[in-house]
Formats: C-alpha cells, structure tokens, sequence
C-alpha cells in the first residue's frame, strides 16, 4: 500500500466508467482470459470501447441478469475470468439466488462491479436506488466485497483482482466522482487506509462517503475536535486489527455508510468490534426506500452531508 | 396522430424538456396505445383512482412514466402542472412508475420483467373474487429478455386469465440497441401464440386497428390476450425515430429548442 492524497476536493479526472473501460480494455490486452459481461447496460457504463477491442470477449447479454450469472459461472468453470456489470440493484438484489448458488455455492470465480451506488442513482430513484447491494453480498461466504473512493482505488483495484482467484464484489460511482488519492496511489485488499490521524474521534467511511468524512474533519479541526479518518474501502473482509487499534486510541468511532446503515459498513464495523467494545455511531440511511432526485439532495434528505457527521460527530464527544 | 396522442406527446416533450432529460423514446412509441386504453377501452373513474371496479393497467417498461402521466393528466387524475415537477425533489412523478406516488398508477414498476407478474396477479384476484374487472399490462420488447416475462405468460394461460391483456410494445430497440442485435428473439407474436395466447399483431400507431384488437380480446374466452404492437421508437420525434441512442436523451439547448418548436408546432395544429 502506497497512498497520497489529494491536496483539495474536485471531481476526479476520469468518470469512474471510463476508468472501468480503459483499465479492462489494458487487463483483456495482457490476458486473454478476460471477458466482459453486460446486461443491455453498455451505454450505461461506457464499455462500447472495449466491445470494439474485444468484440468476441464482450457479451451484452441482454436484460437478463440472472442468466448473467450463470453464464459467468459457466464461463469460469471453463477458466475465463468474467467481469459483470449492472446497476448495483440488479448485479446483486436482482440476481441473487444466481450469484449465491451458481457462483458463490459452487466456489466459482468473477468480479461483480455494481454501480451506481446509493444516492448516485440519483433520478433512476426507488427501484434503482441501492441501499442494500452490501448488505447482500456480505452474506455470500468467502465473497470478498469493496467500495471504490475514485478511479485511482478502482483501477488499481481491477488491476489487482484480475490476477487473484476470487469472488468479489465491486461497488461504484458510475459517472464522476471527487478525486481523493494521487495517481500512482496503491491498495491492499483486506487493508484500511489511515488518511488522517486525530484522537477525539474515528470516522470509518467508503465511496463517497470518504470524501465527505474528510470534509467533516477540517470543519471538525477549525473548532479544535481532531477525527482520524479511515477509508475502509474493503468491507469484507474488514480490517479488524486497524479497527481494534483505532478503539483504543480514540473516543468512538463514527461509521460513514452511502447505504442502509442496517447490513452495510457500519454493522461490519460493529461486527468487527464484537469483542473489542468501543462506542460506534453508524451514520448512513436510516432503513428507508430510495426516491427520486439529484444527488445533493439525497445527501441531505438521507443525512449523509458533511454537516451531518460534524453533527454525528459532535453529538457523540 | 390523434388529437389526444397529439396532446399527450406534447405533455411529455414540455416534462422532459424542463428536466433536461428522460426516457423519450419508449414514451413516446405507447401513446396511441395508452390513449385508446384511457379513452376507450378501461373502464376508469379518474376522480376516483382506486374505485374497486375500475380497469387495471400495469405498466411494466415503468421507465415509460412521463407518457403514462402525461395521459393521466390529461383525463383529469391530478392537475397538469404536476407534470412539471417530473423527477423532482418529493415529486409524486418519479422517472419510474410508482403506485403509492401518483394518483392511477396502479403498480410500482422500473425493475424490468416484474409488472406482469402483478398484473397477471391481479387478473387472478379478479377471478377468484368473481369480478368483470378487466386488466391491462404493457411490456417493452427488451423486456420480454427477462425470464420472468415468460413465468408470467404461462401463469395466465395455465389459469385461463381470459381478463388479461397483455401488450408488447415492440419498438426493436432497447437500452444498447436493436433487440435483433443484443438478443434476437425472432417472431414475438408466434413466439407468444406457441405459450396459448390468443396472439396478434397490430400498428401500434393505429388507435383504430388498437380498438378493434381490444374488441377481439373482449370475444376470447378461457385464455389470456397478447397483442404485440409493431411501433416506432421516439414515434413523432422525426430526428430521433430510428436513433439507436433515443432511449434516454439528454438534451443540449439546441434540442430542447428544437423539441420545444416540435411542440408548440403540435399545439397549433390542434388550435
Ligand atoms: C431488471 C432491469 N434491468 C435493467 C434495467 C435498465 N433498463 C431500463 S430500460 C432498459 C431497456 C428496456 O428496453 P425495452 O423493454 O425495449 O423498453 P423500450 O424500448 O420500450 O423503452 C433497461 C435495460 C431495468 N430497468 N431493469
Ligand atoms: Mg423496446
């Protein structure tokens, strides 16, 4: 692990989708095992670039998600590697039974990327809002499942998963997103990143929510409260050890969830914490449906805003 | 084009136009459909949405919401300038169809493949509790990819739902493209007619060809109807029929002047 931060907030470079096109597109070049699966969502998440490349390792399945994974799971028992992309609620909720049993149950291998995560669906709303994407696939055994913070984390993310064996699951922002690590930034799966030290508090955050909890912690610092920040962009499985460490150095832990706060990281933390008791204060969407509207909104109607860990924050010293 | 459909697609433009974007082109292929459903066929009380005997209609391609709202609208369900507020904040007009948001909307829909099952659901209700009431459901071509489409049909023809209609708005494109292309599913109306549907194909822009195909669905007795309605994606829009990118627009200023002279050019043919 090799990280730097960036120095101020601005969308990243890159939407997240052209990051998942160009870095699969490199990955299918040295790997002739790759194969991309979409389910009539392509223009969705720009991958027409790859399909070009590759036309005969693109499979635009159709709407046909659960057939998705069976196919995917068929394709591995044949040693391909499969790459499948849907809206987070379709790639897990929608196909679920396919994903635990064809692939999980039977020890076959893929990456599942999810996007659109919680509010950035965004005016899709309701039915295609995911609140609950992690809370499923964290019940598959031996699924490993991480939350992307920006294109730099999911391209070295993807980078790193093509040459491991595993069932992984990959939520993200389909379009932009703020920029938070340096290019050249690396990762350890299974590992959480320190990305600021402080000792009142501990805020434990992925996605969008990193971003956002390190918003929080300069407003924190300008009235003299100094937070630790953690991207826990690994949520199964999660770094206990770090977890452990930071509830003894700090007063509570605060978790940051762009999701249900039941099923999500913060009962991953909690879970984490079973014997390790400290106090823990999940922030994230207090068990409710999706809706409709443009992201800033969602921020504030489901309590996710920089202003509202100050407020979790505070309330919790 | 009807007076009616005229009207309705000039409701959808204007929504879609003040949002910036949409799901245009699979609107705007169900609105002769919908205005012979609505004016002619359903037995409907709009000051009354959820009287007990009125007709049911399930959306199931829920993306198509402006075009069901704009028709509910103008029948008198809510006021129209509602329709503005499409996809905002606590709108009661999400993008997809939602049943506890919007006065007729009679189910929740936007997951695909899921409408017809609660439609064919409701058809069953309807026969258990020994009711006339007749029930109304439209799938997108793309749709009919999802299996579940296919439980649904062989639910209603094993159960004589000979109450339900289900409609196939076959437009030939989806989300990424010409349905021949991503997964071609060969003749839909003999595919159909092969499950025991009484199966048939109409112009989906034809209000009279509709009507008389919901007639010939009154006659049948003991097994469900299909009529596939061979239509045209983005119907009236000139430049984006036949687009294989009209599936959601997402307008410059240019196009939404240009979609906005389209209809104040409807208006005033109906002037
Ligand atoms: C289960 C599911 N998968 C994917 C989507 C995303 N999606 C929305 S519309 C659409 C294409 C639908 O095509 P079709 O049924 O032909 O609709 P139409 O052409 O009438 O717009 C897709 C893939 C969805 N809404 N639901
Ligand atoms: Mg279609």
């Amino acid at each position: 692990m090799s990280v730097k931060l960036k120095k101020e907030f601005k969308t990243a470079d890159k939407e997240m989708r052209l990051t998942y096109n160009d870095t699969m597109v490199k990955l299918a070049k040295a790997d002739e095992r790759v194969v991309l699966l979409e389910a009539d969502l392509m223009g969705s998440i720009k991958t027409s670039g790859f399909q070009k490349e590759f036309p005969e390792r693109t499979i635009n399945i159709g709407i046909m998600e659960q057939n998705m994974m069976g196919v995917a799971a068929g394709l591995n028992i044949r040693g391909l590697k499969p790459y499948i992309h849907s809206f987070a609620q379709f790639a897990t909720r929608r196909a679920f039974d396919q994903l635990f049993l064809s692939l999980g149950y039977s020890q076959l291998n893929a990456t599942i990327i999810g996007s659109d995560a919680g509010v950035t669906a965004s005016h899709n709303g309701g039915t295609h809002m995911p609140f609950e994407d992690l809370g499923l696939v964290r019940l598959v055994p031996n699924m490993t499942v991480m939350e992307m913070s920006d294109p730099v984390m999911f391209e070295n993310i993807l980078t790193q998963l093509n040459e491991k064996d595993m069932l992984s699951y990959v939520r993200i922002v389909r379009k932009d997103t703020l920029g938070v690590y340096e290019e050249g930034s690396t990762f350890d799966i299974g590992k959480g990143v320190v990305l600021k030290e402080g000792n009142d508090a501990t805020i434990v955050a992925s996605g969008i929510m990193v971003a956002s909890a390190l918003k929080a912690s300069e407003k924190l610092a300008e009235e003299g409260i100094n937070v630790s920040v953690i991207d826990m962009f690994t949520i199964k499985p999660i770094d206990e050890a770090l977890l452990h460490e930071y509830a003894d150095k700090t007063k509570f832990i605060l978790t940051c969830d762009n999701h249900n706060i039941i099923g999500g990281l913060g009962s991953a933390v909690l879970e984490a914490l079973e014997s390790h008791p400290v106090k823990v204060k999940r922030l994230g969407v207090k068990d409710r449906f999706g809706q409709v509207g443009p992201q800033d909104f969602l921020e504030k109607e489901y309590e996710l805003t920089p202003d509202d860990i100050v407020k979790a924050v505070k309330e919790n010293l | 084009m009807t007076e009616f459909a005229k009207r309705v697609r000039i409701e959808i433009v204007r929504m879609l136009v003040k949002r910036g974007f949409g799901h245009l082109g699979g609107s705007m292929s169900i609105v002769e459909a919908l205005s012979v459903l609505y004016n002619n066929e359903m037995s409907i009380d709009p000051s009354n949405p959820d009287w007990e005997d009125r007709d049911y209609f399930v959306l199931s391609k829920g993306h198509a919401g402006p075009a069901l709202y704009s028709t509910l609208a103008l029948k008198g369900y809510f006021n129209k300038q509602l329709l503005l507020t499409l996809n905002e904040p606590h709108t009661k007009l999400p993008s997809h169809a939602d049943r506890n948001q919007t006065p007729g909307v009679d189910m929740t829909t936007g997951s695909l493949g899921q409408g017809i099952s609660a439609a064919a659901g409701i058809a069953k209700a309807l026969k258990i509790q020994g009711k006339e009431n007749r029930v109304y459901c439209m799938v997108g071509d793309g749709e009919l990819n999802e299996g579940q489409v296919y439980e649904a049909i062989m639910f209603a023809k094993h159960h004589k739902l000979d109450n339900f209609v289900l409609m196939i708005d076959e437009n030939k494109l989806q989300l990424d493209g010409f349905t021949r292309d991503i997964c071609d599913q060969g003749d839909i109306t003999r595919k159909i007619a092969s499950f025991g549907l009484h199966t048939l194909c109409v112009n989906g822009h034809d209000e009279a060809a509709i009507k008389s195909a919901f007639d010939e669905a009154r006659a049948i007795k003991g097994v469900p109807t299909c009529i596939v309605l061979d239509t045209i994606k983005a119907k009236g829009v000139e430049f984006l029929e036949g687009d294989s990118s009209n599936h959601h627009v997402r307008m410059d200023e240019e196009q939404k002047r240009v979609l906005l002279d389209l209809a104040n050019k409807w208006e005033g043919e109906l002037a």
